[in-house]
């Protein structure tokens, strides 16, 4: 049990504040910094190069009247925005998305939670069920329009048969303005609620079973009172998460409408992704395109800044 | 009006709990085995033993948070087998206090009582409050949660959520929780486990004063053997699904019923000799005999039990006396433990000696360790406390004369 | 949680459940079975207006085999394989050096790159199709595999991942490589990949699955046939050639399914890992 003498590292042999010494040290150095940024270097050229290159060019392109292909090109400041704002099939476009999202999340999330709160009811079948509701998360979206275009056909679709059989008027869903972006709306919570399942059952996978003993023996023993007093409000969080994970991916819906409307029939079912494929793409309006591309780009951030409040509150909640 | 029904499980029998032959397995492994157990009304009982022992389970099926596979259980006069937690009377406090954390301290103390005054009717959000009778209940609600705060020191921290309190708080937050509603019956599942030491001795003493207030029954678990000795009426010790011994503290400490109880209680841990007996009364350990009395036959294998502080110095071998080599010496303050070597034993014997009576003891230096004779334990092979008939001084001076 | 997990299957709770499940499932599987169901049909039953899962006069051979032929198929299914393959292997070789170096060196300029990440995380990459256009069409490449394959070599939420997952293994675990004689690039691929490779396969499953199904930038980056991916080819294949003839045209979409979906039932848990690690995004 003898303690080693405070003094003892200055009586042993080295000196190290040598010239040589540090020379040495801060070569080390060098080669440590040198080695770390040839992992890191590459990434950050292509990140440089991929992501904000382009990003603060879409803002640049957008305050100009460039077309694509075309020599010459002028500021015109902010002309294109208020071209945007002012035009009518945006607007529609804008209009048709917010209805959409408004129809998608919570019909994403109330059925997502529902079957989460069932499989998670009862033991047998779990993987089954799960597997089942998540199928139209994973199944190739393109594709799976193709069949959906089929199901509402207008003549020999199943959706009109059923109805027809029923003795239930049918529409041609597809080419009816009242029905084509509830339609796609469907379509979206058909393709998400799964992955709203997912995330949900993980977050009640993770309530610790303490508190529904707890809720137990306070006599919150009936399902109404255990969702309330237990369930939900430990689900808050990822309820809130999914919330903005949905959103964002029912902002960015684009295969349904290519491949099903091509965003008609008008502007019925134009949504702000379409717009911009459009706009850049078919019709070659560059200017025109990168406002649309940054009113996009700053609804997605909002977006996602939220999100990133509400993760970091999470994080305090426990 | 409260007081009154508090009074009423003070002093009724209501709370008494018996436990009859209680089993429960999952699938092939089985947790509990035929535990019985009688519980006095108003009496602290420990359930003490390591983890995986069978206590916990025990508690959640007096609790009705799990089925029991066989046996029954009753609370009071009543069988409550089948019966809901919440019918049960009975309240909990969780090792993680399980305190909801989006709800503040007094959303939390109020959650067993609106559960139990307010009908579901009332409860409902936002329309609940304004039928009949739901103001007025919610009002005397928060008076009693009010008052249990402030009986716990914690009247000041009612606006807080769980996640803003520090452990020692939650801690008298989950009590409070289980005691605002008055139950007859208290279940603690390790409740201080999650606390530094000092608090926890601290928290100790709270929950015996908490005890001797109520005066209601506690049945409390853990796997710190010196919570169960300081806080306990009784100690039931628990190991593979096994009661070993129910009695008050200081009697599983010294006259334990079985080896492995003995083993578990007391720290250092008890040292086990293994010998022979001879002649009905004489065990040979390495060397070394002991006189004992014992109702078994010559040559039984049995093993010897000595608490380290059962050990004195003495000048000489002999009778009674363990010689060997000091192997280490820990000083602990007013005690030094001291580790011998005991030729022909694989494990070195320690004892604790008191300082101021062992000075200068050092590594390498040959001791002998005494012991009286009615501080030695005998337990069979298959672990059974020997007891030996009459221990009287005549017989064990008998004994010394044939030796010499 | 006790109580009703006592409940046999026999009992109203556990029936309701599994009916109500059994009839969402139902509802959820419609367009895969109808997708099927008109795949194995013939032209004639399937503009009848009556409906039945099995066709009187199995038509699958013919259908399947016009949607392998007329279209090729073959190549874009060849071409989505060779694009999200090289897109992977690309997002890994790339990432996890850097990850590595955000988790475990130090080195000025780290804190900011590592707020770039996060930037660059938050943009939905639709918004830089515009610019990444151009340079595609500037340096030449547009229409070839390397259009489909250059906006994703990095990938900001692989680096982010891979730098959660690596900063839980033990700095005593790369002091014990170096002192072993590693470099720090063999540290990386001999020693933090392969403690990672849960990490690096759920990557691997939200990559592929996303740019397998990702139809909006090959539409921009790729005019020719013998290029498409899946999702750009069986787009095309409805638009010119199948039309209304829905029994190639639903056997091609049954094809274009039916890998992942296979994929993702023999290895549901990894599958439903990698997705959901997405959401961190």
């Amino acid at each position: 049990m003898t303690v080693a003498s405070p003094t003892a590292p200055q009586e042993a042999g080295i000196r190290t504040d040598t010239a040589a010494a540090r020379r040495a040290l801060r070569n080390q150095r060098i080669a440590e910094v040198l080695s770390a940024w040839s992992l890191a270097g590459p990434a950050l050229v292509l990140l440089v190069v991929l992501f904000f290159l382009p990003v603060l060019s879409v803002f640049a392109i957008a305050l100009t009247d460039w077309q694509f292909g075309a020599s010459t090109l002028s500021f015109v400041g902010l002309a294109n925005f208020r071209e945007v704002v002012a035009d009518q099939g945006f607007r529609a476009s804008l209009a048709n998305t917010l209805l959409y999202v408004v129809i998608v999340v919570p019909g994403t999330i109330v059925l997502g939670l529902a079957i989460a709160l069932l499989i998670e009811s009862g033991k047998s079948c779990r993987a089954f069920y799960r597997a089942i509701h998540f199928l139209p998360f994973m199944a190739t979206l393109t594709a799976m329009a193709i069949a959906w275009e089929a199901l509402l056909h207008p003549t020999i679709g199943l959706v009109n048969q059923t109805l027809a059989g029923l003795g239930l008027p049918s529409a041609n869903w597809l080419r009816d303005e009242n029905t084509v972006l509830p339609i796609l709306a469907m379509i979206g919570i058909w393709q998400n609620l799964g992955y709203a399942m997912v995330l949900f059952l993980a977050g009640l996978k993770a309530i610790p079973q303490d508190f529904y003993d707890a809720a137990d023996i306070d006599g919150a023993d009936l399902w109404f009172d255990r969702l309330r007093t237990v369930t939900l409000p430990m689900l808050g969080p990822v309820a809130m998460f999914v919330f903005i994970v949905v959103a964002l991916k029912a902002f960015e819906t684009f295969d349904t409408v290519q491949v099903l409307t091509q965003g008609g029939p008008g502007h019925a079912s134009e949504m702000l992704l379409y717009t911009l494929y459009r706009e850049s793409f078919e019709y070659l309006r560059t200017g025109y395109g990168a406002s649309v591309a940054v009113v996009f780009l700053f609804i997605v951030v909002a977006l996602t800044l939220v999100q990133a409040r509400v993760m970091d509150k999470r994080v305090h909640y426990q | 009006m409260k007081s009154q029904i508090y009074q009423g499980s003070m002093t009724g029998s209501k709370s008494g709990i018996r436990f009859e032959r209680i089993g429960k397995s999952f699938g092939a492994t089985s947790v509990l085995r035929q535990v019985s157990l009688n519980i006095a009304d108003g009496e602290f009982l420990t359930l003490l033993g390591p983890s995986g022992c069978g206590k916990s389970t025990l508690l959640r099926i007096l609790a009705g948070l799990e089925v029991q596979t066989g046996g029954s259980v009753a609370i009071g006069d009543r069988l409550v087998d089948g019966v809901r937690p919440k019918k049960r009377d009975v309240a909990m406090v969780f090792q993680s206090y399980a305190l909801y954390p989006h709800m503040t301290v007094q959303e939390n103390m109020s959650v067993p009582l609106r559960m139990r005054r307010l009908s579901p009717w009332q409860r409902l959000p936002l329309l609940g409050r304004f039928l009949p009778g739901t103001k007025a209940t919610a009002a005397e609600i928060e008076l009693d949660v009010m008052r249990t705060a402030k009986a716990l020191g914690i009247g000041h921290l009612l606006a807080r959520k769980p996640g803003q309190l520090s452990g020692g708080q939650r801690q008298r937050v989950a009590v409070g929780r289980a005691m605002v509603r008055k139950p007859a019956v208290f279940l603690m599942d390790e409740p201080l486990s999650n606390l530094d030491a000092k608090l926890r001795v601290q928290m100790r003493a709270e929950i015996k004063e908490l005890h001797q207030r109520l005066g209601v029954t506690f049945v409390y678990v853990t796997h710190d053997q010196s919570e169960a000795m300081t806080m306990s009426d009784r100690v039931a010790v628990m190991l593979d699904g096994e009661l070993l011994q129910v009695a008050p503290p200081q009697e599983i400490y010294a006259d334990p019923d079985d080896r492995r109880a003995a083993e578990f209680i007391g720290s250092p841990k008890i040292n086990m000799l293994d010998g022979k007996l001879r002649d009905g009364a004489l065990v040979d350990v390495a060397g070394t005999t002991f006189a004992v009395a014992a109702d078994a036959a010559h040559g039984t294998g049995l093993t010897l039990g000595i608490r380290p502080e059962a050990f004195h110095l003495v000048d000489a071998g002999g009778l009674n006396v363990l010689t060997g080599a000091v192997r280490l010496v820990e000083h602990m303050g007013s005690d030094l433990f001291v580790h011998l070597n005991v030729p022909g034993m694989d494990q070195p014997v320690v004892a604790r000696l008191l300082a101021e009576r062992a000075p200068h003891i050092a590594p390498g230096q040959t001791l002998h360790l005494g012991v009286k004779p009615d501080r030695l334990l005998m337990f069979a092979a298959d672990g059974r406390r020997l007891r030996g008939g009459d221990q009287s001084d005549a017989k064990v001076l008998r004994m010394k004369e044939r030796v010499q | 949680m006790s109580i009703s997990a006592t409940h046999g299957l026999g009992s109203p709770a556990a029936i309701t459940r599994h009916a109500i499940l059994l009839i969402t499932g139902a509802v959820i599987l419609v367009p895969f079975v109808w997708m099927i169901s008109l795949s194995i049909k013939p032209p004639g039953e399937i503009f009848r207006a009556s409906f039945s899962f099995w066709p009187e006069h199995f038509f699958g051979i013919e259908n399947y085999t016009r949607a392998l032929t007329e279209a090729p198929l073959p190549q874009y299914m060849l071409n989505g394989v060779i694009v999200c393959g090289l897109i992977v292997v690309a997002q890994v070789a790339v990432c996890a050096p850097a990850a590595y170096a955000l988790a475990k060196l130090d080195f000025p300029g780290k804190n900011l790159m590592f707020a770039l990440v996060l930037v660059a995380l938050i943009l939905p990459h639709e918004v830089l199709s515009l610019p990444l256009f151009i340079l595609g069409y500037q340096i030449g490449i547009l229409n070839t595999y390397a259009a489909l394959i250059f906006p994703y070599v990095v990938s900001p939420f692989g680096i982010f991942l891979f730098r959660q997952f690596f900063k839980t293994i033990p700095d005593d675990v790369v002091h014990a490589a170096r002192l072993d004689g590693l470099s720090e690039l063999a540290i990386v691929w001999r020693i933090m990949v392969p403690m990672s490779l849960p990490a690096i396969i759920a990557f691997g499953i939200f990559s592929v699955v996303g740019h397998w199904n990702s139809l909006f930038w090959p539409l921009i980056a790729v005019r020719d046939q013998s290029l498409m991916p899946p999702p750009l080819g069986i787009m095309a294949f409805k638009n010119e050639e199948a039309g209304n003839d829905y029994g190639p045209l639903m056997a091609a979409s049954t094809v274009v399914v039916a890998p992942l979906i296979i994929a993702f039932i023999a290895a549901q848990r990894w599958f439903v890992e990698g997705l959901t690690a997405g959401s961190t995004k």
